[in-house]
Order: structure tokens, then sequence, then C-alpha cells
């Protein structure tokens, strides 16, 4: 489902909202109807405030009539769902075989060295999270990774430290 | 007006196709040409994108790889026409990497708009669904059966037969489910095909329906395909707008969210129920007892894929293609540090040698190939001496490997098969939906013995103890990942015992 997160607060530079109850309540019920609503309805949260809030979990269970330990275990078995914010964008690195017969991990050690950038962390400003992802299905254009959605092959060091320091997408 | 092709997949944008676009657009408004671009889905050849079209007299002629800055100078040089440039390739159509393929389920990829009903229809879409829609159920199935068709995701187990077990079940309620989890790296060809052509699935499933006696079916996209999800879901409005979904049978995609266990069908399914993606023992099978308890078909993209083919030509004409016991063509993607990599339509009968050589014209890095991993992760490592291999079901496995879902993944010689071994293992850790042990357990400890082995204190006992836990994970796991990670790792250490005996790191 699409999220009109309409005049919830948004954050700048990420396209996101603060959490906010009455919004979560407004998702949960557009969604429920549907048979399997519980992924759904999930995915439609994180998309609005970029993570799956603690206060979602309750607001879940009573509109999909299932307890909250198991809206909490699908959230958690899911890479995913996250369940704090992270920064207002996102890159994946691809770790799989074919990004590494291509150096992948190079790109990943250097980041790590250099910048001292690890997989699942946050630049200290809080614009960019870093992930790993294993395959992108772009495995005849390796090295690949996806910023926000926008898939990257044919990755290279000058182009990663690019997209890190926030001069190129 | 000159019709100019530029591909809309991805992977095309990925390199840069969307700024080539642009480019092409600008350029041609400066200059007051009358040009129209049609943004199609990628022809396959990765190696070539950004793969341009121009649409001449003689035909559509193509020059790639394109680059932004490249396109003045291509309209300098009359590309519109088909003038002399240093990217030009000559017709799109004898160009010796597309020629040499033998396209059924990939015809029109790369050739028409992937949204455009119209064009789907002119290219030879929608005469299976229509064909199927006049015939009996079970003499659909058959014709199927016919064709010898093998699940095309990895597991190879005939459609037909799939089909007759979930048409003979009865029920009030079945379902058709896509599965497009495609999750294997080095695999593409889902991924190419949602965003190329994503008719060819929707009917495909419609037929399936029909087939079965189905009135609804699911696609299931991992949420690493976004640009696949959006395809899907805006081809599956407009085919019901147009009134081809809705009636006898309708669908929805619905959006994976990065577990590559998901991939395994009983695990899909619990997922698309909202659930935790975790694997259901067999039996009873998801044909008798599938999504929310009904008969439920669940196929791999590919395998649907290749449906409308058959319907259109017959299962007889399918099973003309191929050998022995693998019928039809293999859609081959080659991947990793390859120079001509991307997705190779051809009838099975290929070797490994021919498929990485001469197609794929050996390593990218330009130096020696040591390892391929064919058929994903959970795929074994073959050296150089295992390269004659034919890549057909029985073939590979004959061989101590698997065909999977038709990914080559090449290495050259910087590989460390010990490392290598052991992100199988730590990827299996990764993964695990934790429902057995040997997996959940067995996946953690296959990390620590590698290290114990690379680290060299007593190389022979952790070996056979790597053995040993292997085969307890071949043998005691739920699934094929558990399953299956032993091959990746055995096979890495039968073939390159020298990386796991190096000096201690």
């Amino acid at each position: 489902m699409s999220v009109d997160i309409g005049s919830g607060a948004r954050i700048p530079g990420s396209g996101r909202v603060a959490w906010d109850e009455a919004l979560a309540g407004e998702i949960v019920a557009r969604g429920a109807a549907r048979p399997g609503a519980l992924l759904p309805i999930l995915h439609a949260l994180q998309e609005a405030f970029g993570y799956i809030d603690r206060q979602a979990l309750p607001i879940v269970a009573e509109g999909l009539n299932i307890s909250k330990a198991e809206v909490f275990g699908v959230a958690s078995f899911y890479h995913d769902f996250k369940v704090a914010p992270g920064g207002a964008h996102v890159l994946k690195i691809c770790r799989a075989e074919a990004c590494q017969s291509m150096g992948a991990e190079d790109l990943v050690r250097r980041l790590e060295a250099r910048r001292g950038l690890r997989i699942g962390e946050t630049t200290a400003d809080g614009r960019l999270t870093l992930e790993a992802v294993y395959c992108l299905g772009n495995c005849a254009l390796s090295p690949a990774a996806m910023l926000d959605g926008a898939l990257i092959g044919r990755l290279d060091a000058a182009r990663l430290d690019a997209i890190v320091e926030g001069r190129a997408g | 007006m000159t019709r100019v092709f530029v591909p809309i997949d991805s992977a095309a944008l990925s390199v840069g196709a969307g700024e080539v676009a642009a480019a092409i657009a600008g350029e041609a408004e400066r200059r007051g040409l009358d040009v129209i671009q049609v943004r199609t889905g990628s022809r396959g050849a990765m190696w070539l994108e950004p793969l341009v079209e121009a649409e001449t007299g003689a035909g559509r002629v193509a020059f790639g790889p394109v680059r932004a800055a490249d396109v003045a100078g291509l309209f300098d040089a009359g590309f519109l026409d088909g003038g002399a440039h240093r990217l030009a390739l000559g017709l799109t159509e004898e160009i010796p990497w597309l020629k040499r393929q033998q396209r059924l389920t990939f015809a029109r990829c790369g050739v028409t708009d992937p949204l455009s009903l119209d064009d789907y229809r002119t290219h030879g879409g929608l005469v299976g669904l229509k064909r199927a829609r006049t015939m009996a159920p079970g003499d659909i199935v058959e014709e199927v059966v016919a064709s010898g068709l093998r699940g095309r995701g990895g597991a190879g187990f005939p459609t037909g037969v799939k089909w007759r077990t979930v048409l003979e079940a009865a029920a009030e309620c079945k379902y058709i489910v896509c599965n497009a989890d495609e999750g294997d790296s080095g695999t593409f060809a889902d991924r190419l095909l949602m965003e190329g052509d994503p008719f060819l699935l929707i009917e495909g499933m419609a037929i399936a329906g029909a087939a079965v006696g189905a009135t609804t079916g699911y696609v299931y996209i991992r949420s690493e395909y976004p640009a696949a999800f959006a395809t899907v879901k805006a081809a599956i409005a407009i085919a019901r707008s147009a009134g081809l979904l809705g009636g006898a049978f309708d669908m929805e995609a619905r959006l994976g969210a990065g577990a590559y266990i998901c991939g395994e069908e009983t695990s899909l399914l619990e997922s698309l129920e909202g659930r935790r993606g975790q694997v259901r023992p067999r039996p009873p099978l998801p044909a008798h007892h599938g999504l929310f308890g009904a008969p439920t078909a669940v196929n791999n993209v590919m395998t649907l894929a290749a449906i409308p083919w058959i319907l259109t030509h017959g299962g007889a004409a399918y099973a003309g293609f191929g050998l022995g016991r693998s019928r039809g063509t293999l859609t081959l993607q080659l991947a990793g540090n390859i120079a001509r990599g991307g997705l190779f339509e051809t009838a099975f009968g290929l070797t490994l040698r021919e498929a990485i050589f001469e197609i794929g014209g050996g390593t990218a890095s330009g130096r020696p190939l040591r390892a391929v991993q064919v058929g994903g992760p959970l795929g074994a490592y073959f050296p150089e001496s295992l390269l004659d291999t034919r890549l057909d079901y029985e073939a590979m496995l004959a061989a101590g490997g698997m065909l999977g879902h038709g990914g080559v993944v090449v290495f050259d010689d910087t590989v460390d098969l010990a490392r290598q071994a052991r992100f199988a293992m730590e990827f299996c850790a990764l993964e695990s939906c934790g429902k057995c042990t040997p997996c959940r357990i067995g996946a953690v400890r296959g990390v620590e013995t590698i290290d114990r082995i690379v680290a060299g204190a007593d190389r022979a006992r952790d070996i056979a103890m790597l053995k040993d836990l292997c085969m307890l994970m071949t043998d005691g796991s739920l699934c094929a990942l558990g399953g299956l990670t032993p091959y990746p790792v055995l096979s890495a250490l039968t073939h390159f015992p020298e990386d796991f005996d190096r000096p201690a790191r």
C-alpha cells in the first residue's frame, strides 16, 4: 500500500515523518482487511517513519487481532524492519559472491579503514546509514550497491567516496 | 520522426541509462530533431549497457556501452540513421552475443515497452492465454507435462506434475503463488523479466490459474527489487483495467522484507500469511496444503514465464529444445568476474566452458579463472578441470554440483576458497530461519571450525570435524539452506585443499 503521510511532521531530507500515533493507527486501519496483512502494514509503517516504533506494536496487534509478541516476532525476523531511525539516506553495499568476485570486500574494508565507517553504522551527521545486502540482482555489473532504492553498478572507490561525502547520488 | 530505444531496466540505470536518456532528449531538442524515446527493458547484454538503439529502415541499430558524454558525438555521427561511430554495434539482431541465443522466454525483453499492453499483443503476447481459456484444465496441464518443463527456480521439479497435483486436489479455493524472491547471488533473470516484460509473468499466472482451478494469485517479490515490484504492480493494474485480470483470475504483488529463506517455498507461504518466514515441514506439500491451507501451485518467475510460449506453440515444440531430461531453454546468467556478463537464453546443452569463455569472454579482470560457483550461494565451487560439465540438471548433479536458477559466478585467481567456504557458513548462519538445529547451530559451528582450520592448530582434526558437521547438516536440515550449504563448503575443500593448508594467518 502506498503511504499518505499527510500533515505529519516531516524530517528534513528524508521524506519521512516523526512518530505519530494517529498516523500509525490510520496505516493499520487501511491495511488490516487484506489477507496476510502484517508484512504490508509493517512496510507501510517503515515507509512513513523510517523504522517500526515500539509504540506501533500494540496498535498493529490490536488492528489485526494478534498478540504483541507475534507482531514483534515478525518485525524482528526480517532484515528490512528497523527498530530505530537510521540516517536520512541508506546505502546498501552488496557483499554476496558475485560482488565479492569483483572486489566488494575491498571496498568495505577501505571504507572502514579510511573513514571508520562500518556496516550497520550511520555517519556522525546522521546523513547516511551503511548496510550490507546479499544480492541486488545486478551480478553482471558488480560490485553493486543501492542508494535509497536506486541501483548502482560497477561501484568503485571514487564513486563510493562521493556517496559517503554526499557529493553524488 | 525517429524512434530511439533506451532501457529503463534498473541494471541499465545503474550504469547511467537514465543520464543517457536525458542527454538524448536534450541533444535532440537542441538540434531540433524529432526523436521519440521508447524506454524498454534490457536485452540482457549487461556488458553493453547502457545499450541505445535507433530505428532505421534496415532495422534497429545498436550503440553501446553509451555514456551521457558520448551522446553529442553520436548525434554528430548521425546515429539516428545508423551512422558510423566507435560505439556502433550494427543491427541489434545481428550482434553475435544476441544472435546466438534462442530466446523463448526473453523474446520481448529489451525489445518492447514493458508497460505497453499493445506492444505485448503486437509481439505475440496473450495468444497462449486465449488458447488456454478455451481448453479444459486437464488439457492445459497435459500440455505443460508434454513440454518437459521443470521448475526453473532451482529444484527442477516437473511443473506439469505439480500442477496436476493441485488440479486433482479437491478444494473450493486454490492459489497460484509466484516465487519472485530471487535471492541467489549471480542470478537476475527474474528481475530482468519482471522489469522488462511483466505481462508475460501475468499471462503465465493466469494460465496457471486456469490449469489448476485457482482464482487468486500472488507474486512475492523480494524487497531488494523495488523497481521490479513497481513495474509488476503497474502491469497488474493495466491488465486489470484491460479486463485480463479480475474475472476468472486476479492477482496481487507482495513485497518481501529481506530474508533469503523466503525463497524457500514454505517460508514464502508463511511470509505471505504474515508470519516469520520459517520453513514448514513437508508433507503436507504446498500442492495439497499451501497458502492459507489451500492447495497452492508455487512456481518460480522463470517457470511461469515459460508457460505462455508453451501454450502458444505447444508442449511438443518446447520439448524440441534441449536434451535428455532437461528440455526447453536455459536462462543462463553470467555473473561476477566475467568480461561479457548478462542473461543468455539458449536450449540446454552448453558446457560451462562454452558459457564462460565463448559467450562470456573469460574473466573481466583478465586474470586466469580459478573457480566458478553455479546455482547461487548453495551451489558448489568448480575448478577449471570441471568446466566441460554440461549445464543441465543431471550433468551438474553428477559432477557434484547443481544447476539451480542458472547463475554462474566466475572468480579469478585472487579468490581464496577457504574464505568462500567460511562465507557460505556465515551466510547460512545469517539467513537461517532458526527452525531446525542442524542449520541454526551447525552454520555457526561451521564458521568456527573453518576459522580453526585456517588458524592451523590441528588441521586434520578440524577438517574431519567440518566434514562430519556437513554430513549432519545435509542429512538433518529441514530445507535446502542448511541441507545444501555443505555443497560450497565441501567442494571448496575437495577441489581447492591448498587454500585450507596455508601457513597460519
